[in-house]
């Protein structure tokens, strides 16, 4: 599996799915216009400096609230490659497989990288290596279901393999 | 073994036996709920999936609810492709503006939901039929995608944490404030992707309306879903409305709970949750001088007919501070008319109140009520989060109907005894 590399952009506990993208930009579900709102009401500037690549570190809870899938979308539009947190709130730890946006539960990688460390993720083993401090972390073992959808593309292209819909 | 009620009603759908937390199972769903946001995502993904027809046109409930009566284009375009859907689909439980509600309020209404159901909806406050003895619990769109087509979903089964409510609730303590202070005491991800079972002397003596106010904000606590075990309440509730077959399931005596909070509430105040989380919760006597701009009675949370009669009990004679908007949203056009008849919609308007159409608007910052900068709301709705209800540097305050009645005469957060 490939390995992701970027600048880490930190956030604190309970980042909860109104700062991800506000409900007044809910009015669309286009994924570039996502983007732009992408974090807005944590960091303003953050949509317009994020680079692709660079991967979302944050505490607790993260993304607690709504359901909105727009979320997880809006940050996986803007090019954040993955997110990093010491633990997720359900739906949004289940939206993010679904739509493919790689999310890593590590209670150590969220304490140990601080703001604008280079950061190395192997979604494979589960290792986030943090290049600016010589450090390494360990995630939480993704559930073998869930490495199907993923390995699938998705829970949609898992959904059609199961109806038949395409070669396996 | 021994199973709790949320292990028997997923064991049930799995076609087992028994099923133990942390088990992942593929459930048969009963119903399954979209709305104006979150459907509209859902069938892009469902036409991607490259079936037809939807796995049951009787069991997909579409209503929007957010951002209606459409607040813009951009919001007309979204609720057309959902109700284009519901036409090609042939749904039975499409809900246009004029005979709608706010989904949580309407599906119960309507005898959408019964005991021993299972329910996935793409709305986090799904977990609100919990309160009727049913598993629900929210998804996303990709979720609800799925299940369109296959009438099927994968859960892990949660552990259960129980909530046991002892004493007597004083006069004008109710359901949120119950759910309030529970939240405060374990946190906003304090039973997160678990069970939450309210149980106890005070749940069975609840109206079904209060039981709905708590399980809905069980999401508020990170919880996967809340929900009180059926009893007579619950009959009285569905009589005349389910009208097909349900089953009532209890947690066995010696089933295994992850916790046990007891709690006696004989001395609970009412209380309200701070700016920016439903956990920062204080009791009424601890608020302090805090002026607002407007309050909001209404939402999935806090809109139904015995809230409105909460508000009206405060409201009646008195007049909304002149420097306050006060906004009551009912919500289902029943319970509208429910509240026309009885004389509220009179009280609200003869005390200076605006009553709208039901809508989610301003719970989630939609419409109907959006804060400017420094502004400070006193809201019966969910959430308090950073910018929920509009600008980023608003401030929004949880109560129950009867504290946002008084604080909206008042012109400050108040109890309902100050009012007199």
């Amino acid at each position: 599996m490939e390995k992701l590399r970027g600048r880490a952009w930190k956030f604190g506990h309970d980042i909860d799915t109104d700062m991800i993208i506000p409900a007044r930009y809910l009015n669309t579900s286009d994924p570039a216009e996502l983007a732009r709102h992408c974090m807005e009401d944590a960091d303003p500037s953050f949509a317009g400096r994020v680079q692709p690549g660079d991967v979302i570190v944050a505490g607790r809870n993260f993304g607690c609230g709504s359901s909105r899938e727009h979320a997880p979308l809006a940050i996986k539009a803007c090019g954040v490659s993955c997110v990093i947190a010491a633990s997720f709130a359900r739906i949004f730890y289940r939206n993010a497989f679904n739509i493919g946006l790689p999310i890593l539960e590590s209670p150590e990688a969220a304490a140990g990288i601080r703001q604008g460390d280079e950061v190395e993720v192997d979604l494979g083993s589960g290792t986030i290596t943090n290049l600016t401090r010589g450090e390494q972390y360990r995630a939480a073992p993704v559930p073998p279901f869930m490495q199907e959808i993923i390995a699938a593309g998705g829970l949609i292209n898992y959904v059609r393999r199961r109806l038949g819909k395409d070669e396996v | 073994m021994s199973m709790t009620i949320t292990e028997k009603i997923l064991a049930a759908h799995a076609g087992l036996e028994r099923v133990e937390p942390g088990q992942l199972v593929n459930v048969r769903v009963d119903l399954v709920l979209g709305n104006d946001i979150t459907a509209p995502m859902a069938i892009q993904e469902f036409r991607r999936i490259g079936v037809e027809r939807v796995f049951d046109p009787e069991r997909v409930v579409l209503v929007p609810d957010h951002f209606v009566p459409n607040k813009d284009i951009k919001s007309a375009e979204q609720a057309k492709v959902v109700r284009e859907f519901a036409r090609e689909q042939g749904l039975t439980h499409y809900y246009e503006v004029g005979r709608m509600g706010i989904e949580h309020c309407l599906l119960p209404e309507q005898g959408l939901v019964a005991p021993g159901e299972l329910i996935i909806g793409a709305d986090s406050h799904t977990c609100t039929y919990g309160a009727l003895g049913a598993f629900a619990t929210g998804v996303g769109s990709t979720d609800l995608a799925a299940a369109m087509a296959l009438g099927e979903i994968w859960l892990k089964v949660p552990p259960t944490i129980k909530f046991v409510y002892h004493g007597q609730l004083p006069p004008w303590v109710g359901g949120k404030d119950l759910i309030l202070y529970t939240i405060g005491k374990i946190g906003v991800d304090g039973a997160r992707y678990k069970a939450m079972e309210f149980t106890g002397p005070v749940i069975e003596g609840m109206s079904m309306d209060g039981r709905l106010t708590m399980a809905n904000m069980a999401v508020e606590a990170g919880a996967k879903n809340g929900i009180v075990p059926p009893d007579g309440v619950t009959l009285r509730y569905i009589e005349g409305r389910v009208k097909r077959p349900y089953r009532l399931y209890h947690s066995d005596p010696d089933a295994r709970y992850e916790e046990v909070y007891e709690f006696d509430v004989s001395g609970l105040e009412p209380q309200v949750a701070f700016p920016h989380s439903p956990a920062n919760v204080r009791p009424i006597s601890e608020v302090g001088l805090v002026e607002i701009h407007q309050a909001v009675i209404g939402s999935c949370t806090n809109g139904r007919l015995e809230d409105l009669r909460e508000a009206a009990r405060v409201l009646k004679g008195k007049k909304v501070h002149p420097y306050v908007r006060l906004i009551v949203i009912p919500g289902t056009q029943e319970i509208y008319r429910a509240a026309l008849r009885e004389g509220l919609i009179e009280i609200f308007l003869e005390a200076g109140a605006a009553v709208s159409t039901p809508t989610c608007g301003p719970c989630l910052g939609g419409h109907m009520g959006i804060l400017a900068a420094g502004e400070r709301c006193i809201a019966t709705t969910n959430r308090n989060f950073v910018g929920r209800m509009g600008h980023p540097e608003s401030e929004v305050y949880l109560s129950g109907p009867a504290v946002a009645a008084a604080s909206a005469v008042l012109g400050r957060i108040a109890a309902p005894w100050e009012v007199q």
